[in-house]
């Protein structure tokens, strides 16, 4: 592997954490952000679960790119990535019982994720399987971070548990305070993913739209 | 040979080999996790089931409580007479789809410091997706001991309040059979009184629409238990 090339794939793989965001750059997959992020919990194994998914869809594609039929492309990437989604669900149900009730359809909705079809689609269709991996994995993990963040200030101001362990202690709760109930609600997830895009683009000039 | 990749031949054959491949795949994947698959329901339904009943048990001690616990499973029907005693594995969301007189309605007897509990399943829907909960009642056949509730996707914060315990704790105590009359406990808002005079507790803030699915599913659940608990506070009066 040349110097380029190795360049190449940490870039193709760093990229997606900031720079580059599929949710809050590409604004993709705003969907389940705002349906898997009440809890922490969920949010994690929701970005764990894309983690796996992108990253397998995206080798099986990559690898099947010389061979696919153009006119039928899409039809083979939803069913690869249909496959394996019900694939971790079935997983899911068998292991992780509890989180998979929590989470119900939205496992299955994964399917519909436009990060996937977007990543198959724009990388693993004309790149090699080893840089569609990190693309995958680094698109993934891009996507967790912004679950994570915005399902950690929802559960810790909606619910005042982190993980579902107790945070807020209870004088707060007897001096008065109260769980803010809009934390939980679907309109608060955008306001915090809104948030976030400002922080960002506050730093990194170079994103800000003319 | 060169392929014509665009061919309709070609890809016929090709998306018909992808679906075999995909299709066998998935099919081996369900089958080898079936068993556990199965296991986590049946340990979950055990779990609901003992806390109408107020008890709570750690994951891997469920089965041998859920053992130690209901002593005793029937099947009823519609006229209170039982029918059968494998009450475990009937599921009341299908039974419900049944006409009336042909539903097998399942009972679970629990025997708690030596006096028994009559735990009856309900299912209905909430304001998103399907409800459903345990109730236990004394051997009166009218006195609620305990109830669980739970729901698939009601909203969190609001409806998805019904499962807990402030809200299923309430119906403790409530009673269903009142001068030979048979009423469903029913929820209302704060500050409402029922017209009929049967028990009530409160509905949940916000989740008016869940706590009304509530009351629906106690009335038409329990409605179709009426003769078997009308028959249960008669055996046990004499």
């Amino acid at each position: 592997m040349t110097m380029a090339e190795k360049m190449k794939n940490s870039m193709v793989f760093f990229n997606p954490f900031a720079k580059d965001n599929p949710v809050v750059v590409q604004i993709l997959g705003i969907c389940s952000v705002l349906a898997v992020t009440t809890k922490l919990e969920p949010a994690v194994v929701m970005g764990l679960s894309v983690i796996v998914v992108l990253a397998f869809s995206n080798v099986i594609i990559s690898l099947l790119r010389n061979t696919i039929p153009t006119n039928i492309r899409i039809i083979v990437q939803l069913v690869v990535v249909a496959g394996l989604v019900v694939v971790v669900n079935e997983m899911l149900k068998a292991f992780a019982y509890d989180v998979s009730k929590q989470l119900s359809v939205f496992i299955g909705l994964i399917i519909t994720n436009c990060i996937l079809m977007g990543r198959l689609e724009a990388f693993a269709m004309s790149n090699r399987p080893w840089p569609a991996f990190l693309d995958g994995i680094g698109n993934g993990i891009g996507y967790s971070i912004i679950l994570i963040i915005v399902g950690f200030f929802r559960e810790l101001l909606g619910n005042g548990t982190l993980w579902g362990a107790r945070i807020v202690p209870e004088s707060w709760y007897e001096a008065g305070y109260v769980n803010n109930g809009m934390m939980i609600l679907p309109p608060m997830a955008l306001i915090l993913v809104a948030c976030i895009i400002w922080v960002q683009r506050s730093y990194n000039k170079e994103l800000q739209e003319p | 040979m060169k392929i014509n990749k665009q061919s309709n031949l070609y890809t016929v054959i090709y998306v018909t080999l992808l679906v075999a491949i995909v299709g066998t795949g998935l099919a081996f994947t369900t089958m080898g996790l079936r068993g556990r698959q199965q296991a986590n329901e049946n340990a979950e339904k055990m779990r609901q089931i003992l806390s109408s009943v107020r008890i709570t048990s750690p994951k891997n001690e469920l089965a041998l409580t859920f053992e130690k616990v209901v002593t005793g499973q029937l099947v009823v029907n519609v006229s209170g007479d039982s029918i059968g005693n494998d009450a475990f594995d009937i599921s009341i969301k299908e039974e419900n789809r049944k006409k009336i007189e042909d539903r097998e309605l399942p009972v679970y007897v629990a025997t708690i410091d030596g006096s028994r509990k009559y735990i009856i399943p309900v299912y209905g829907s909430g304001l998103w997706g399907p409800i459903w909960g345990y109730v236990s009642f004394n051997s009166d056949g009218s006195t609620i001991y305990g109830a669980y509730f739970d729901h698939e996707g009601e909203t969190p914060g609001l409806g998805a309040e019904i499962e807990k315990p402030q809200f299923s704790n309430q119906f403790r105590e409530k009673t269903m059979i009142k001068n030979g009359k048979f009423l469903p406990v029913n929820v209302l808002k704060k500050g409402l009184k029922p017209q009929a005079g049967e028990d009530y507790v409160d509905a949940v803030t916000g989740g008016t629409i869940t706590s009304k699915g509530v009351a629906a599913m106690l009335d038409n659940g329990l409605s179709q238990y009426k003769e078997y608990l009308i028959k249960l506070s008669q055996s046990n009066k004499e």
